[in-house]
């Protein structure tokens, strides 16, 4: 019950779309009835058009998440260990961490084509160094006493990176992640909408070009609900995996 | 000084890189090509035209989001009803990848400034909103109190103390929305073509102009430094008479 009246405004927002929609308030081309895009949803899941190019789209986000989280991880706690990495890396990670990642769109194009290889190394361009700042904080907010102590117990430097410093950054590397996973959201949406043959962003593109506006809200809601989704999972699972902490 | 240093070095080893042989100078030309490029462009005022109109569309929006921004954030503190209301919208709407509504706008209201400027306020309005929230939730009580102990009516208690108190993190959310508003007015570019240094990036692109591709990345990374930059200082001078300048200082 508490729910719905704090979700009752987005059930009324819907209402007022179906009814400017109905009462032909707007022309129908600009505004299709919330029921029509229901229905040009359920077709576009019929014909496979949908989950082909969602498939296609989650494979690119997945891939350049994966490894932008490991390479970017990786990489945030070698330089949280290791002094003269953090004297070359860290001043490149400030370089290239205000520049907007989108405009890196057309020069993946250019070295990587319009296919699957442009998109993932743009997401994982833009998704590293959140995931890199992350781990580098965490790791260097490690506790002291707990290193040394490691140390003298005779943790050699692998076993200290997992079980010492690896447990007590995870909290700044999954909030680093969480970024990254938004931003590979945007990244994936904009450089389909720009370039690509296959994915929902093309989709989307594809369909508002064909007049099939009805389709077109419906891949529009269909992103925009993922992003939300892949958003509210993550931070469900982030608190299962921070359980352990007080 | 000792900030430039990287910068030298990098492109120091950009330069030497390029003229290695290890690459194409079609996949990375040697930055003294793209810089010549950048003075052949702003010779002939395409450089000027190009950032001018990014920087308008950017700055339109973000000034709108602002606006509209902290108004928004401060009615739901007050009342109830626009809290119940727009809480949902905003929770639901800030995660969401709002560049996918681009093609709804461009349907709406066409491929010119108003529909670029459009799709920058709806996505840099959402940091704004929820810091003003934040900000106007950690007023201290006693503040208000005291205030209202000495007789501040409702309308000098917003000016005078909410406001001000509030200041710090409402500037926090401009901080977020201004280079939001920068990267969403250049994919709009990018997506509607045209002028302005996404459309010139796409452009160059199509045409696989690699020096003109790689002067769109220098032209904005230089735009979005020197925009963060002069937010920096606003904040500073806006926050001149609190604790945290002093502390920076």
């Amino acid at each position: 019950m508490q729910t719905a009246i704090k979700y009752l405004p987005l059930l009324l927002l819907a209402l007022g779309w179906e009814l400017t929609a109905r009462l032909h308030l707007v022309d129908s081309s600009a505004l299709p009835s919330l029921t029509n895009v229901g229905a040009a949803w359920v077709d576009l899941i019929r014909d496979g058009e949908l989950i082909d190019n969602g498939a296609a789209s989650l494979y690119r986000a997945a891939a350049g998440l994966a490894f932008a989280i490991v390479i970017g991880g990786g990489l945030g706690l070698a330089m949280a260990r290791f002094k003269l990495l953090d004297i070359f890396i860290n001043p490149l990670v400030e370089l290239f961490y205000p520049l907007p990642k989108s405009a890196l769109i057309p020069v993946t194009v250019l070295w990587l084509g319009f296919g699957n290889g442009s998109k993932i190394l743009l997401i994982f361009l833009g998704c590293m160094i959140p995931v890199t700042i992350g781990a580098y904080n965490g790791a260097r907010g490690s506790d002291h006493a707990l290193v040394w102590s490691a140390r003298s117990m005779g943790a050699g430097r692998l076993r200290m990176m997992w079980d010492v410093i690896m447990p007590s950054a995870l909290p700044e590397i999954l909030n680093g992640i969480r970024t990254a996973l938004a931003l590979a959201f945007i990244l994936l949406v904009s450089s389909e909408l720009i370039v690509a043959q296959k994915g929902l962003g093309y989709l989307i593109g594809y369909l508002g070009a064909s007049g099939a506006y009805e389709g077109m809200f419906a891949v529009v809601l269909t992103v925009a609900l993922l992003g939300f989704v892949a958003d509210r999972a993550y931070q469900m699972l982030m608190r299962r995996v921070l359980q352990w902490r007080d | 000084m000792a900030r430039l240093i990287p910068v030298l070095v990098l492109a120091a080893a950009w330069e030497a890189f390029a003229r290695s042989g290890a690459v194409t100078p079609f996949m990375l030309p040697p930055l003294t090509a793209v810089l010549d490029r950048i003075w052949n462009d702003a010779l002939f005022g395409d450089l000027a035209i190009n950032t001018g109109l990014t920087l308008y569309r950017a700055l339109a929006g973000f000034a709108i989001a602002a606006g509209a921004g902290i108004v928004l954030g401060f009615a739901m503190a007050r009342s109830a009803l626009a809290r119940w209301f727009f809480d949902p919208i905003i929770s639901v709407g800030f995660p969401m990848p709002k560049i996918a509504f681009l093609p709804v706008i461009m349907l709406w209201l066409g491929l010119y400034d108003v529909s670029k400027i459009s799709i920058v306020v709806f996505d840099a309005i959402f940091p704004v909103v929820t810091a003003t929230l934040g900000g106007i939730a950690s007023v201290e009580k006693e503040l208000l109190w005291s205030a209202r102990n000495m007789g501040a009516n409702e309308r000098q208690l917003m000016w005078q103390i909410v406001l001000p108190a509030a200041l710090p993190q409402i500037l926090t959310g401009l901080q977020v929305a201004l280079p939001i508003s920068l990267i969403v007015a250049i994919v709009a570019e990018m997506a509607m073509g045209g002028y302005g240094l996404g459309g010139a990036m796409m452009s160059a692109s199509r045409f696989a102009d690699s020096r003109g591709v790689f002067a769109g990345i220098v032209e904005i990374a230089i735009v979005g430094y020197v925009l963060i930059k002069a937010m920096a200082l606003i904040r500073r001078r806006l926050l001149a008479w609190h604790q945290e300048t002093a502390e920076h200082s």
